[in-house]
């Protein structure tokens, strides 16, 4: 096994919200509870779950866009958290993100050859002629003519701004790029072309990408292994294929009956959503999403499942399939790395 | 209603100490040493030191802050240097001629603004409307002592209508008020320009609510719509502008009591200002303070009798 | 910049702010043009000619020392555009700055900063003026810092609320994750954002400083004569009101022309930039 590219272990981020006059009340916004997971180089690895469930918030503090409060994040064996100054300058470089609302990511008052040239001159990658010769490369490369370099953003539609944000990520040759929702907010027929973009680039340049979606059929289209998120955890996880045709998580099962199913023999399952996702300020005790499960068990509202790793690269958090809920699972679990 | 009286009192607490804070930093930003600047160079240095002491100078900055802020929560407010006398003295001779002013100013501009506002809506981009935003855009322009001289021209010297010199005995009630209208009118047409203006905006944007709408389709009069519900809701940003406006109205008394040479708190700090009474103006300032304090108080207890969902913020 | 040249023939073609404009431009031309289109010295002294009334030789008549008042008032012009430009440009800057920090720092830091910002508005402008100017000694410099000062805290308001928007927004995010520093953030994707508000801003406070200027002229705390300034004529025409009514009338008209026309220009600019039309 080669050694991964970004590897999050214990990732944390809770909120204080203080509301209240004159006496303010503190609560903590349990947004991320507890994430570990591994991208290895090259690898597409989707993060999926419900709004509200703190998969973009997992994202933005593996980049350190917000400053998570426990846990470690590195890459390539480098702690991303500790990391200043220049090191952490030299670290962002090779970890991009594309943002879901191609309308706010772009500086409304800078041209498109500016965003595109700025990135180069903080990271001396090039000035003058040379970086604009390479922006000018950039946007061919998402399609986009030369001429654009010397627009504005609000010249553009929704997904040339998308292109544009891409470019823009590009600049800095990284080697990951977080993909947060990148096309939920394009309209259908600009998805698709957004989306093979995506995966042109990740061919062509070897990207690595932890892609935030909703949207199991993106995913399931996109990403080689997936993430399934509830309440600040991951409750499974592994091979995409897998996952998403016989998830073992009660959730996952869920979720994957509410989207739309490309096998028209599998179609006739209605789609059973029960209840809403439980506030982050109190989620419930021991399993967050007994309240939701139809198996519940007695040990569900007590303790919380560990992620337990089963032997075909799959991993799930749920007493269904842990030895000491008295219902053994036929694989076998194995302990999980690190 | 006792509970948000009092939860605003508290709030005013730390405003005060700060609007004190920053008194005490200006009356220190003087360069050089204060003595000096009062004595004049060819003060000897123990005329100086003797000043320092005097004025409290010679402590630690600290202790001198320690020691304002004391004495200013205390209502102790000093004496001025120039006559001894205390400074509340000074100001309590002069603060019937002041209230008179603003009190008279303010009425002036609710009167003639909150209507005309009003009416300005009612005809959005008429003639009416484009008048009044064209007068009340003058109205904003004059400085006071223009506005002032320009209407003690016009009715004190050309028409002979009103005196030339506003200042009165106090017990002499009619007099005192003939004696107000012109400085009243001064202070007070800037004023309704401001009030004016944003009345205007204010039942505009009240005027094209939902509820006005329903309350029209009920059947409700249209003058009871305008004047009931309409106003009430734009009551809210009058009381603001009202509210902030008396930071300018403080300032504007200062001009007009110099143009209509009435005596009040302004002539009082010019007077100060051209006698060095450093510790006069300190104390003026320190009473300036409780003023913006005692009216920011007022504004915010104001809302909470017009909106009721501000009392439970 | 396109937003901003939409703006500025919205701007120009609403008949107010162009009336605004023409005056404005008028005064500021007889400022810079005093010295070549003064007919007279604005400080020469004639005896003989004391308090005129206007006439073909004296246009709007002269003073108490018999110096031609256009002359002073073109002069005094510059006094009046010198310090209100000086302390409004000192204004913007200190004060976006201070809204600009504030507001992306955020936090306590902003709650604190911003409080402070509400004391220096709560006090009143003319009466902090003054006492600044006569503790600092009248002179042009200390007008400048003096009407700055009480100009400060509304443009640090001014600079704030859109930074708190701004800050949230994707792009600012995206210059975190490409490595930039907060400072290239603040000034080189959030200033460009705010700046056409400040400036608007600007215009309209220009008029204030104006007015302050004149004001504090007027008190006597202004530009040391025998400099004319605007205030400082409207005061000594004051004290001639029986004799020359024309010499307290004249630089009173100056002042409230200016301001009006500075107030129509801000006007006119605030409708144009309508944050509702800005959002793109």
């Amino acid at each position: 096994m080669n050694s991964p590219l970004l590897e999050v272990r214990g990732l944390q981020k809770h909120f204080l919200q203080r509301r209240g006059f004159p006496w303010p009340k503190t609560t903590t916004i349990r947004a991320v509870e507890d994430i570990s997971l591994t991208i290895q180089p090259g690898e597409a690895m989707g993060l999926v779950g419900e709004s509200g469930c703190g998969k973009s918030t997992a994202a933005r503090a593996m980049l350190r866009l917000i400053e998570p409060t426990a846990g470690t994040v590195r890459f390539k064996g480098e702690n991303v958290l500790t990391a200043r100054g220049e090191a952490l300058k030299t670290m962002r470089r090779r970890m991009q993100i594309v943002f879901q609302d191609p309308y706010s990511s772009l500086n409304p008052r800078q041209t498109v050859g500016s965003a595109l040239m700025e990135p180069m001159a903080v990271h001396n990658i090039a000035t003058g002629p040379d970086a604009r010769r390479r922006a000018a490369a950039l946007l061919d490369e998402v399609g986009l003519p030369a001429d654009a370099l010397d627009r504005y953003p609000h010249e553009f539609s929704g997904g040339q701004r998308q292109r544009i944000g891409i470019a823009r990520a590009l600049t800095v040759e990284p080697e990951l790029i977080v993909a947060d929702e990148p096309v939920s907010a394009l309209d259908v027929s600009v998805q698709a072309q957004v989306l093979l973009l995506l995966r042109e680039l990740r061919e062509r340049r070897g990207l690595a990408f932890l892609f935030v979606s909703h949207d199991l059929s993106v995913v399931r289209w996109f990403c080689d292994t997936v993430a399934v998120m509830y309440l600040g955890r991951i409750v499974e996880q592994g091979p995409v294929a897998e996952v998403l045709r016989a998830p073992l998580h009660p959730y996952a099962n869920m979720l994957r009956e509410a989207s739309p199913e490309p096998d028209p023999s599998r179609r006739g399952i209605l789609p059973r959503i029960i209840g809403e996702i439980p506030s982050a300020a109190a989620p419930p005790p021991g399993c967050a999403f007994h309240p939701r499960c139809g198996a519940g068990l007695a040990i569900c509202s007590k303790i919380v499942p560990p992620l337990k790793a089963l032997s075909d690269g799959r991993a799930v958090a749920c007493h269904l399939y842990s030895p000491i809920s008295g219902r053994p699972f036929s694989t076998t679990p194995a302990a999980i790395s690190a | 209603m006792i509970s948000f009286v009092t939860r605003r009192l508290l709030a005013s607490i730390p405003t005060l100490l700060a609007v004190l804070t920053l008194v005490f930093i200006i009356v220190r930003i003087v360069p050089g040493d204060p003595a000096m600047v009062i004595l004049g160079d060819q003060a000897t240095p123990e005329a100086a030191a003797a000043l320092r002491a005097r004025l409290g100078l010679d402590v630690p900055i600290w202790t001198q802050y320690f020691r304002f802020i004391s004495a200013a929560l205390t209502g102790d407010f000093g004496a001025s240097m120039v006559t001894s006398r205390p400074i509340l003295e000074e100001v309590a001779a002069v603060l019937p001629h002041t209230v008179d002013l603003t009190l008279a100013a303010m009425l002036v501009g609710v009167v003639v603004g909150v209507p005309v506002g009003i009416w300005a809506a009612l005809h959005r981009n008429g003639v009416i409307d484009v008048a009044a935003r064209l007068l009340s855009l003058i109205g904003l322009s004059f400085p006071v002592f223009v506005s002032g001289i320009f209407l003690l021209l016009a009715f004190a010297l050309h028409w002979r209508i009103f005196p030339v010199i506003g200042s009165a005995e106090l017990n002499d009630i009619p007099d005192r008020l003939y004696k107000l209208v012109l400085p009243a009118l001064t202070l007070g047409l800037v004023m309704a320009a401001y009030i004016t203006r944003v009345t205007r905006s204010a039942m505009l944007a009240s005027l094209s609510e939902d509820y006005i709408r329903t309350a029209r389709a009920k059947g409700v009069p249209w003058r009871r719509v305008v004047w009931v519900h309409g106003l009430r809701n734009a009551s809210l940003p009058i009381v603001t502008v009202v509210g902030l406006y008396v930071g300018i109205l403080i300032g504007n008394s200062v001009l007009t009591e110099i143009v209509f040479n009435r005596p009040g708190l302004g002539k009082v700090i010019v007077g100060a200002l051209n006698q060095r009474d450093y510790t006069m103006l300190q104390g003026l300032m320190v009473i300036y303070c409780f003023i913006i304090v005692v009216v920011n108080l007022i504004t915010d207890l104001l809302y909470g009798v017009l909106d009721p969902r501000v009392k439970q913020a | 910049m396109t937003p901003i040249r939409r703006a500025l023939m919205r701007a120009t073609s609403n008949p107010t702010t162009t009336a605004g404009a023409i005056i404005t431009l008028l005064i500021v031309a007889a400022a810079v043009l005093a010295p070549f289109l003064a007919p007279y010295d604005p400080t020469e002294q004639d005896i003989i000619a004391r308090l005129q009334g206007p006439s073909d030789e004296f246009l709007l008549g002269t003073d108490q020392f018999g110096r031609d008042i256009l002359s002073r008032l073109m002069w005094g012009a510059q006094i009046s555009l010198t310090v209100s430009l000086g302390a409004i440009a000192a204004a913007i800057v200190i004060g976006g700055v201070i809204g600009m920090v504030s507001g992306y720092i955020g936090g306590k830091f902003d709650l604190i900063v911003m409080q402070t910002m509400d004391v220096l508005l709560s006090f009143p402008s003319l009466i902090l003026g003054l006492i600044v100017v006569a503790l600092l000694g009248p002179d042009l410099i200390n007008l400048v810092i003096a009407i700055a000062l009480t100009a400060i805290a509304p443009f640090a308001r001014i600079a704030r609320a859109p930074t708190l928007v701004l800050k949230e927004r994707a792009f600012v995010e995206a210059g975190h994750a490409l490595g930039y520093s907060h400072t290239r953030i603040i000034f080189r994707h959030i200033l460009p954002n705010i700046l056409s508000e400040l400036l608007v801003m600007g215009s309209l406070w220009m008029a204030t400083a104006v007015r302050t200027e004149a004001s504090l002229s007027f008190i006597g705390l202004g530009v040391k004569p025998p400099t004319p300034t605007w205030g400082g004529m409207t005061r000594d025409g004051f004290e001639n009101i029986l004799d020359a009514p024309w010499l307290a009338i004249f630089p009173g008209i100056a002042i409230l022309l200016l301001v009006l026309g500075l107030n129509m220009v801000g006007d006119g600019l605030r409708d144009a930039t309508d944050p509702k039309l800005r959002n793109e």
